[in-house]
C-alpha cells in the first residue's frame, strides 16, 4: 500500500519534508530524460498510517492529479483544489485555442 | 548590523506643505513618518516611491514550496515571458542564491535589497530561506534583507526572522473577513491537514493579524499588499487598511488583481476581471486617508533583478553567474561610493528643489486664471533616475502624475507591453502604437526625451499631448512646468472628458 507521485508534479518541494516515513525524494536526472520529480518510495509509503490522520503528500500538493492513492485513483481530483470546474477549465482551454 | 543614518532629509518629517519632490505621491508615503523608519526606507526602491527612481533591488527563487492556494495564482506556471508574482525560471539552492546575489551586487552598483518572495511562501520553506538569508548577513552586510509572506506560519518564524537581521516583511493581506477570505483562498494546509473554505480562511486571518503585530512590537516594519479583485474585496479593503495600520503596518500597498485565462488560475479562467486604472485609484485614494498608500509597486516576479521598471535576470541565469569572475570585496567598497553618489545627488536636488519651490507652482493670479483650475493626469517616460529620459518608443511603461494647482504627486504606472509577449495567441489586429494610446487613456499629456512624427500625430488626435520640451528634468518640475503652461492657455480649467478625481 503506498502513493505515487506522477510526471505532472512541478517540483515545488512541499511534499518532501512533511513525510513521517522519509519516503519521499528527487531523484537525479536520467541520462534519457529532460526532467525529474519527486518520487515516493513505495517500500517506505507507509500512507501515514500512525502518524497523521490524512496522508501528508497529498494534503499539501497543489497540483491536481499529481499523487495517486495505492488504488491508482487520483488523491485530488479535476477541481478539488483550484475549485475550477473541469468543464469550465476544457471551455477555457479550447477558447484559448480557437485564438 | 546597525543601520547607518545616511543623508539626513534636508527638512522635518513633519513639515506640511508641497516644497520638493517628497510632495504629494512621495509625501503620501514616507514625509509623515518618524526618522528611523525613513532612515530605515529612504533607499529601498520597494517602500520609497523617491528611492525606486534611483535603487535596485533583486529577487531570489529558493522557496517553492507554499502551504495555501489563492485563486490569483497557478503553482504550475513558469514563463520567460510573464511578469508577476509566483513566476520564476529557475529554482535556486541557498547556495546557488547567494552566489547570484554577489554577482548581481558586483554588476548593478545600484543594488541596496534582497528579498525572497517566493515562488511560493518564504517561510513555508524556512530552511532554504533562512541559509540564505544567514548567508548574505555574513557576505555581503550592506545588502538590505527582506521577505514577503502570505503570513499563516509567520507567528511560529517570528522569533527565527528576528535572529537574520532582516528589518523589513512584507504580508499579503487580503481580507480580515473569513467570508471573503473564502472566496479568495480555496485551502490552506493547517496542522498537518487541508483546510477548505471559510474555516481555512479564518485560520489564515488570524496567524497574519498575529504575525503582523508580533513584527511590529518587535521593531520590524511592515508593509502590507493586498490584491484588488472587483466584486470580492474592492468593498472591504477600506477596512483591511484600517485595521492593518491600527496594528501598526505602515505602508499598505494596493494591488490590482491579474488575471488572464492563459494563467490558468481560478479567476484567469472563470473570468474575473482585474479593476480599471481609475477603480484602482479610486480605492488608493480612499485607503489613503487611514494609511500610507504606496503607488510604485511592479507586481515583480519572484525572480526579478534590477531597478523596479526592469528586469534583467536574462543577463544571471545560474550558467552565466559560476562563469562570472568577481572581486566581492572590492564591489562592495565601489557599491558603497556608488551609493554614496546617489545620496549626495538626491540631498543637493531636494535642497535645490526647496529653494525654488515656490516658484514650481503656479500662482493662479499672475496667471489671471479665474475659474477653478483642475487636476490633469499627464505620463512620463523615464529609465530612472527620476528625470525625463526616455524615448516614446522605448517606454515599456508610463508613470503616471496628477498635477493640480498645489502639487504634483505620483499616482501609478502603466505597462505598455502585454504580459505575453508570444505572437500567435495575441494577435488581435490592435497596433502597438494603438494600445499604447488606450492604456494612456485619461492622460492629458505625455512627456518623453524625444518622439516620433507618427505617434505624436496620432496621440494628439486622441487628445494627449505629446511633449520632448523637458528631456533630462527632474519629473516633478517638468509635470509642473507643463501644468503651467496647460493653465496659462486656460486648457486646465474645466473637465475635457470626464471629471478627474481630484486630490485631497
Amino acid at each position: 500500500m503506498a502513493y505515487e507521485i506522477i510526471e505532472t508534479c512541478v517540483n515545488c518541494w512541499a511534499c518532501e519534508p512533511l513525510c513521517p516515513s522519509n519516503a519521499i525524494s528527487l531523484p537525479p536526472i536520467g541520462a534519457s530524460a529532460e526532467r525529474s520529480f519527486f518520487r515516493i518510495d513505495a517500500q517506505k509509503c507507509t500512507e501515514c498510517e500512525g502518524d497523521f490522520a490524512d496522508a501528508q503528500c497529498a494534503s499539501i500538493c497543489p497540483i491536481e492529479g499529481a499523487i495517486l492513492n495505492s488504488f491508482g485513483e487520483m488523491a485530488n481530483p479535476p477541481g478539488s483544489l483550484t475549485g475550477i470546474p473541469p468543464e469550465r477549465m476544457a471551455e477555457a482551454m479550447a477558447e484559448m485555442q480557437a485564438r | 548590523m546597525e543601520l547607518t543614518v545616511l543623508g539626513q532629509p534636508a527638512q522635518p518629517a513633519s513639515q506640511g506643505g508641497c516644497s520638493s519632490s517628497g510632495c504629494g505621491g512621495s509625501s503620501d508615503q514616507l514625509s509623515h513618518l518618524p526618522e528611523h523608519i525613513r532612515a530605515k526606507v529612504h533607499n529601498h526602491p520597494c517602500y520609497s516611491e523617491d528611492a525606486h527612481h534611483h535603487f535596485a533591488r533583486m529577487h531570489v527563487a529558493v522557496a517553492p514550496a507554499c502551504n495555501i492556494q489563492c485563486h490569483y495564482c497557478n503553482r504550475k506556471y513558469d514563463c520567460a515571458n510573464e511578469s508577476r508574482p509566483g513566476v520564476v525560471s529557475e529554482l535556486l539552492t541557498p547556495d546557488q542564491a547567494v552566489k547570484k546575489v554577489m554577482a548581481v551586487a558586483a554588476n548593478i552598483p545600484q543594488m541596496t535589497v534582497l528579498g525572497i518572495a517566493g515562488p511560493g511562501d518564504p517561510l513555508a520553506n524556512p530552511e532554504r530561506t533562512f541559509e540564505t538569508f544567514r548567508q548574505l548577513t555574513e557576505k555581503a552586510p550592506d545588502i538590505k534583507l527582506c521577505v514577503s509572506t502570505n503570513g499563516l506560519s509567520l507567528p511560529a518564524q517570528v522569533d527565527e526572522l528576528c535572529k537574520h537581521n532582516i528589518d523589513h516583511v512584507t504580508i499579503t493581506i487580503n481580507c480580515v473577513d473569513p467570508e471573503v477570505g473564502a472566496k479568495i483562498y480555496p485551502w490552506i494546509f493547517w496542522n498537518n491537514r487541508r483546510i477548505k473554505g471559510r474555516k481555512g480562511a479564518r485560520i489564515l486571518i488570524e496567524q497574519q493579524q498575529k504575525g503582523l503585530q508580533m513584527l511590529t512590537e518587535r521593531g520590524i516594519l511592515v508593509k502590507v499588499n493586498s490584491v484588488m479583485i472587483p466584486g470580492v474585496n474592492d468593498q472591504h479593503l477600506e477596512e483591511v487598511s484600517k485595521v492593518v495600520k491600527a496594528k501598526g503596518a505602515f505602508l499598505h500597498n494596493v494591488m490590482p488583481l491579474i488575471a488572464e485565462a492563459e494563467h490558468g488560475t481560478f479567476y484567469g479562467v472563470m473570468g474575473q476581471r482585474g479593476p480599471t486604472h481609475d477603480e484602482l485609484q479610486a480605492l488608493q485614494d480612499k485607503c489613503a486617508g487611514d494609511m500610507n498608500m504606496m503607488r510604485h509597486c511592479r507586481q515583480c516576479r519572484a525572480d526579478a533583478v534590477g531597478m523596479l521598471g526592469e528586469d534583467r535576470g536574462d543577463e544571471f541565469t545560474m550558467d552565466k553567474v559560476e562563469a562570472m569572475d568577481i572581486d566581492y570585496e572590492e564591489a562592495m567598497v565601489k557599491r558603497a561610493a556608488y551609493q554614496a553618489d546617489i545620496e549626495k545627488k538626491l540631498e543637493q536636488q531636494q535642497l535645490e528643489q526647496q529653494k525654488k519651490a515656490k516658484g514650481n507652482f503656479v500662482s493662479l493670479e499672475s496667471l489671471g486664471v479665474k475659474k477653478q483650475p483642475r487636476p490633469v493626469l499627464m505620463a512620463v517616460a523615464t529609465t530612472g533616475g527620476g528625470v525625463i529620459n526616455q524615448h516614446f518608443g522605448h517606454a515599456k511603461e508610463f508613470l503616471i502624475y496628477e498635477a493640480s494647482a498645489t502639487d504634483v504627486r505620483f499616482i501609478g504606472h502603466r505597462k505598455v507591453e502585454l504580459y505575453c509577449a508570444g505572437g500567435d495567441t495575441c494577435g488581435d489586429g490592435e497596433s502597438v502604437l494603438a494600445k499604447i494610446i488606450r492604456t494612456l487613456d485619461g492622460c492629458e499629456a505625455v512627456l518623453c526625451s524625444k518622439i516620433g512624427y507618427e505617434p505624436w500625430e496620432q496621440l494628439e488626435e486622441s487628445g494627449i499631448q505629446p511633449n520632448g520640451e523637458h528631456a533630462m528634468e527632474p519629473i516633478e518640475d517638468a509635470v509642473a512646468a507643463v501644468y503651467a503652461e496647460m493653465l496659462e492657455k486656460g486648457l486646465a480649467e474645466k473637465p475635457v472628458r470626464q471629471p478627474l478625481q481630484a486630490s485631497a
